[in-house]
C-alpha cells in the first residue's frame, strides 16, 4: 500500500509540471499586467521598462517560469538597467514554498490566498456536510420506498435540481427568501457578504449569511448523490446476504444500516472524495453572486488583472488537492473493501 | 369472437417478431425510447424550444433584439414588452429568441468540437495502446485535474483580446462566439475520450477485428468502419449530454463576464450582471435563466432516455 501511494505521488510530479507550464504560458499571453497594476496606468515608456525589469517580466518566458519554479536567488538580475546584472534575486521558487508576490497588491501569494482560503473552506465543509447528510437521507428513503408516489416525486425534483444552473437557483432563492420575505415582513436572509459590518464577524452572523450560499453550493450535489445512493442501495438490497439477513430475522434497521448501507457506501465514499475539490469550481459562481470573500472571487479578480502569481498559486493548490483526493479515494476504497489490493 | 379478440393482437405481434427480419439499431432504440416517458417529454420540450428560438425570428427581427431605447429601460413586463426590457431598454422577449439561437448553436458546435477531439484521442489511445496510450492518458488526466470552470476562464481570457465581428448570412456575430465554442470544446473532451478509449480497448479484442485484419483491411478502415460504429451508443449519449453542459458552461462564463460579447445576445450573457437586479428587476434574469434551466433539463431527459434505449447494459441505476 505504501509503495502504491509513493508511486502515485511520483506520477503526480510530471503531471503538475505539465499543468503549471501550460497555465504559465496561457497567463503570459493574456494581457498586460502592468496596465492594471495597482489600479493606476503606467504610461511612460521608461517607467514601463523599469517596472518590467524589476518584476522580471522582461525575461524570456522560459526563464520566468524557471524563476517561478526554483527561484532566482542563485543568480543576479539587472535592476537599474545599465546592462550589468548586480542585484541577487530574492525569490525562492514554488518548490521551496515561495509562490511569489501578487502584482496587484504586492503581498506574498501565500498571504493573499491564506486570507481567503478559510472562508472558502468554511463554505465548502458546511456544504459538504449538508450534501452528505441530505443525500443519504433522501437516497436511502427513496431506495426503501421504490416507485411510491414520494419516490417518484423525489426523482422528478432531483432531476430538475440536477439540471438547474447554479446561478438560476441562487437568483430564485435570493428572490424568494431575501426579497419577498422582506416584503412580506418575514425574517429574511441576507444576500451579500459574510456579516453585517455594524454587527461584526460573529459566528451567528456568519452562519446566518451562509444559509443561501451553502444551499446554492449543495443543491446540485444533493440531487446527484441522492440518485446515486438510491441506485447503489437498491443494488445492495437485492443481494443474497441481505436476503439471508432478512431470513434470519434481523431487525429492519440493522439490515438497512449495517448490511446494506455499509456495502452501498463504498462507491459513494469514492465519489465524494473525488468531487470534494470540485466544489471549489461551484464556489466561483456562488461566491461571486453572494459576495462571499473566498478563493473563487479572488481567482476572478486576479485573472481579470493578469496576476500570474496568484492565479498560478490558486490553480496549483487546486490541482494538488485534486490529486491528493484521488489518492485518498483509492486508499479509502481499499481500506473499506478488503477484496481490493493495490500493487 | 369477443373473448378471443384481446388475445389476437398479442399473438400477431409475437408472430411478427418471429417472422420479421431483425430490427436495426435505430428501430430497436426507437422502440425502447418511446416507452421512456421522461425522454419523450424532454424531446418534445426541446423541439418546442428550438421552434421558439428559430420560429420566433419570423415575428421579431434581429434589429428589434438589439434596439437600444434608453427611455424604456428596466420596464416590467407589459403588453408591449411581454418579458420587460433590460438595462438599456432592449426587448427581452426578442433577445431571448435571438439569444436562444446562439445558445443552441454554441451548444451544438461546442459538442462537435468535443466529439472531434474526444473521439480522436480516445480512439488512438485505445486502439494503438502502448506508449501513445500512456502519453495521451496522462494528457487527459492533466486536463481533468483543473476544474473545468477555472480552465475555461483562463483560456477564455487568453483568447479574449479584441476579436473582429463576423458577418455570416447577413447577420453580424460577435467573434467571441467562436472563441467560446472553441474554449468549451477543448476543455470538455476528457470524459468522452476515456469512454471511447475503454470501448476501443474491449472491442479491438473481438474476433471480427481479427477477421478484418486477416482479410487485409487497413487500420484506418478497421477503426472507422468496424470499431467506431460499434461504440456509437455511448458517444451519442455523451454528445447529447455534452450539448446541455456546453449551454450551461456558456452561461457560466458569460454570467461571470468573460463570455460572448454584445451586441450578440445569448441566454448566458443576458444574465451578466443580473444579480445586481435581483430585487428591482426580476424579469431581467428570470426569463433567460428559466430558458437555460428548461433546455438543460430537456436535454438531460433526452440523454437519459437515449442511454436507456441505445445501451441498456451501461446503466447502473
Amino acid at each position: 500500500m505504501t509503495r502504491y501511494i509513493i508511486r502515485r505521488l511520483l506520477q503526480a510530479i510530471p503531471l503538475l509540471l505539465i499543468i503549471s507550464m501550460t497555465i504559465f504560458f496561457l497567463m503570459d499571453k493574456m494581457g498586460d499586467p502592468l496596465a492594471t497594476m495597482g489600479g493606476r496606468k503606467v504610461t511612460r515608456k521608461e517607467d514601463r521598462e523599469r517596472l518590467a525589469r524589476q518584476l522580471g517580466l522582461d525575461k524570456p518566458l522560459a526563464v520566468q517560469y524557471l524563476y517561478w519554479l526554483v527561484g532566482n536567488d542563485w543568480t543576479k538580475t539587472d535592476m537599474d538597467g545599465d546592462g550589468v546584472a548586480e542585484t541577487p534575486g530574492k525569490r525562492k521558487g514554488v518548490l521551496r514554498g515561495d509562490f511569489g508576490v501578487s502584482l496587484v497588491n504586492r503581498k506574498p501569494v501565500t498571504e493573499v490566498i491564506g486570507e481567503r482560503l478559510p472562508n472558502t473552506l468554511l463554505l465548502m465543509l458546511v456544504a459538504e456536510a449538508v450534501v452528505i447528510s441530505a443525500a443519504l437521507l433522501i437516497g436511502i428513503y427513496s431506495a426503501l420506498h421504490q416507485y411510491t408516489a414520494t419516490d417518484n416525486t423525489i426523482t422528478a425534483v432531483t432531476f430538475i435540481f440536477y439540471s438547474m444552473p447554479v446561478f438560476f437557483f441562487a437568483l430564485v432563492t435570493m428572490y424568494i427568501f431575501a426579497v419577498n420575505f422582506k416584503k412580506w415582513g418575514l425574517p429574511y436572509l441576507p444576500t451579500v457578504g459574510m456579516f453585517e459590518p455594524e454587527v461584526g464577524q460573529t459566528p451567528a452572523q456568519v452562519a446566518w449569511h451562509m444559509i443561501l450560499p451553502v444551499a446554492t453550493l449543495s443543491f446540485a450535489f444533493v440531487a446527484g448523490y441522492s440518485r446515486y445512493i438510491r441506485s447503489t442501495m437498491l443494488e445492495t438490497m437485492g443481494q443474497d446476504y441481505v436476503r439471508t439477513a432478512k431470513a434470519k430475522g434481523l431487525p429492519r434497521h440493522q439490515i438497512v444500516y449495517i448490511h446494506a448501507l455499509k456495502n452501498a457506501a463504498l462507491p459513494i465514499v469514492t465519489i465524494i472524495a473525488l468531487d470534494l475539490p470540485f466544489l471549489l469550481g461551484g464556489a466561483i459562481v456562488t461566491e461571486r453572486i453572494f459576495g462571499w470573500p473566498g478563493m473563487g472571487r479572488l481567482f476572478l479578480d486576479h485573472v481579470s488583472r493578469s496576476d500570474t502569481a496568484v492565479v498560478m498559486g490558486i490553480l496549483m493548490m487546486i490541482a494538488v488537492a485534486v490529486i491528493v483526493f484521488q489518492i485518498i479515494a483509492d486508499v479509502l476504497y481499499a481500506w473499506l473493501d478488503p477484496r481490493i489490493r493495490y500493487k | 369472437m369477443e373473448t378471443t379478440a384481446p388475445n389476437a393482437p398479442a399473438s400477431i405481434a409475437s408472430l411478427d417478431e418471429l417472422e420479421a427480419p431483425p430490427l436495426s439499431l435505430g428501430q430497436l432504440t426507437w422502440r425502447r425510447f418511446r416507452r421512456h416517458r421522461m425522454a419523450i417529454f424532454g424531446a418534445v420540450t426541446l423541439i418546442l424550444m428550438v421552434l421558439y428560438a428559430f420560429g420566433g425570428a419570423l415575428f421579431f427581427s434581429e434589429a428589434d433584439a438589439n434596439r437600444i431605447d434608453t427611455g424604456a429601460r428596466l420596464q416590467a413586463p407589459t403588453q408591449e414588452h411581454p418579458m420587460g426590457t433590460d438595462t438599456v431598454g432592449r426587448d427581452i422577449l426578442a433577445r431571448t429568441i435571438y439569444g436562444g439561437q446562439i445558445s443552441i448553436l454554441i451548444g451544438l458546435t461546442a459538442m462537435l468540437v468535443e466529439l472531434l477531439i474526444g473521439v480522436t484521442i480516445g480512439a488512438m489511445a485505445g486502439f494503438f495502446g502502448g506508449k501513445l496510450d500512456s502519453v495521451l492518458m496522462r494528457f487527459t488526466e492533466a486536463v481533468l485535474v483543473i476544474p473545468q470552470i477555472f480552465l475555461l476562464l483562463v483560456i477564455a481570457k487568453y483568447f479574449a483580446q479584441t476579436i473582429p465581428n463576423i458577418k455570416l448570412m447577413g447577420r453580424t456575430f460577435s467573434g467571441s462566439v467562436v472563441v467560446i465554442v472553441f474554449v468549451i470544446g477543448i476543455t470538455s473532451w476528457p470524459y468522452l475520450a476515456r469512454i471511447v478509449r475503454s470501448q476501443f480497448l474491449s472491442l479491438k479484442e473481438n474476433d471480427f477485428i481479427l477477421a478484418a485484419r486477416a482479410t487485409g483491411t487497413s487500420t484506418r478502415e478497421i477503426i472507422l468502419r468496424h470499431i467506431l460504429p460499434n461504440s456509437i451508443a455511448p458517444i451519442i449519449v455523451a454528445g447529447t449530454l455534452g450539448v446541455a453542459s456546453a449551454i450551461t458552461l456558456e452561461a457560466y462564463i458569460s454570467f461571470l463576464g468573460m463570455g460572448v460579447r454584445p451586441p450578440t445576445a445569448t441566454w448566458g450573457n443576458m444574465l451578466e450582471g443580473a444579480y445586481n437586479y435581483v430585487e428591482s428587476a426580476w424579469w431581467l434574469w428570470f426569463f433567460p435563466g428559466l430558458l437555460i434551466a428548461l433546455i438543460v433539463l430537456a436535454i438531460n431527459f433526452l440523454g437519459d432516455g437515449l442511454r436507456d434505449a441505445l445501451d441498456p447494459h451501461s446503466r447502473a441505476a
